[in-house]
């Protein structure tokens, strides 16, 4: 697996933390990032370069033979830099799922997929039962699933079951930028789930994602937070640091949280 | 028949008159996409890249080209 030099590789040499692991393949950032809806492609560049991603997802849709537009992302990304997660966003059906994740895996480059399949068009959240059935499909086939889905345990669970090597509860929904609305629910399922618990959607801002991944997570995935942010490089440094930041948090294991106020310095010793 | 005869092919959603004898290869090659950098589905059916010389295009088929563009 390609290694960054961009610094988040310093908590894990450092012992401060350990890498990423998702089906055997290691990441030493614990941040990963979509690729959509930038300006334009040098601002993306620089921005997934500045948040240390090793990880980005891409999406699969018909060439356009017009060449009306310069789409193709690999003409910006190379893939021996980044490990390219191949998404199913825009399907609205298992057999739409499955389809655009075969596309995925034949281009060559690995059987990972981040699986999505969008049950409603207003809040994009996720038709969990779809997800389910084309998790156990693609899992029987070899792909290495990842699944999106809602804060929603009994879901997390079954996409365990059925052989997700990685589930990916929303924060909220997608593009949303509201942060993580019910950080209870992303603890419980990483308290009760084995592989790797990814927060994936709604993360607005560096606050946001520093509070997901002090819930325990093992990871953070994020889009829209970068590409719309009015400075999206600038963003992309702060998303590393609070990811960084928030996981170390974690680690350290923070204070007894009280209202009441105690003082840090001593008591004794005051003059008269 | 002539070298002219054209043949109705569904291709990324629309509908186009290609000349008769091309193989998925060579189709490709004449609306000047690189075959590496795509995948090719006919009629639902994704094909192995090393093989595309071996499909032939007929009257009706649906083919889709497709590749990776930027997504969340």
């Amino acid at each position: 697996m390609t290694t960054t030099d961009l610094g988040a590789t310093a908590e894990v040499s450092q012992g401060l933390d350990n890498p990423l692991e998702i089906a055997g393949v290691t990441f030493t950032s614990r941040l990963i990032v979509g690729t959509g809806k930038y300006a334009t492609n040098q601002i993306m560049v620089n921005a997934i370069r500045a948040s240390g991603a090793e990880m980005v997802t891409v999406a699969v849709r018909r060439v356009d033979l017009d060449r009306t537009r310069e789409e193709a992302i690999l003409h910006h990304l190379n893939p021996e830099e980044f490990f390219l997660l191949a998404n199913t966003a825009g399907c609205h059906t298992a057999e739409d799922a499955i389809r655009y994740a075969r596309l995925a895996r034949a281009a060559g480059f690995n059987e990972f997929v981040k699986l999505e399949v969008i049950g409603d068009d207003e809040t994009l959240l996720p038709d969990v039962q779809a997800t389910i059935e084309a998790a156990q499909t693609l899992a029987d086939e070899g792909f290495k699933v990842m699944a999106y889905t809602n804060d929603d345990l009994i879901t997390a669970l079954r996409l365990e079951d059925v052989g997700c090597v990685a589930v990916m509860p929303l924060a909220s929904p997608i593009g949303s930028g509201l942060g993580v609305v019910n950080p209870y629910f992303i603890r419980e399922i990483k308290r009760r789930l084995e592989v790797p618990i990814i927060v994936d959607a709604g993360v607005g801002t560096a606050s946001d994602a520093c509070l997901t991944m002090e819930q325990g997570v093992d990871g953070v995935l994020m889009n829209t937070a970068l590409a719309a942010a009015k400075d999206p490089v600038r963003m992309a440094h702060a998303m590393k640091a609070a990811t960084i930041s928030g996981r170390l948090a974690f680690l350290a294991g923070r204070m007894k949280s009280r209202e009441i106020a105690v003082p840090s310095s001593p008591e004794v010793g005051m003059l008269d | 028949m002539s070298s002219t005869e054209h043949i109705q092919v569904r291709l990324n959603g629309k509908d186009r008159d290609i000349t008769f004898g091309h193989t998925v290869q060579s189709l490709l090659e004449a609306i000047e996409i690189n075959p590496l950098a795509v995948v090719v589905e006919l009629n639902r059916k994704i094909l192995d890249r090393d093989r595309y010389s071996d499909f032939d295009i007929r009257e009706g088929d649906t083919i889709e080209v497709v590749h990776f563009v930027g997504g969340g």
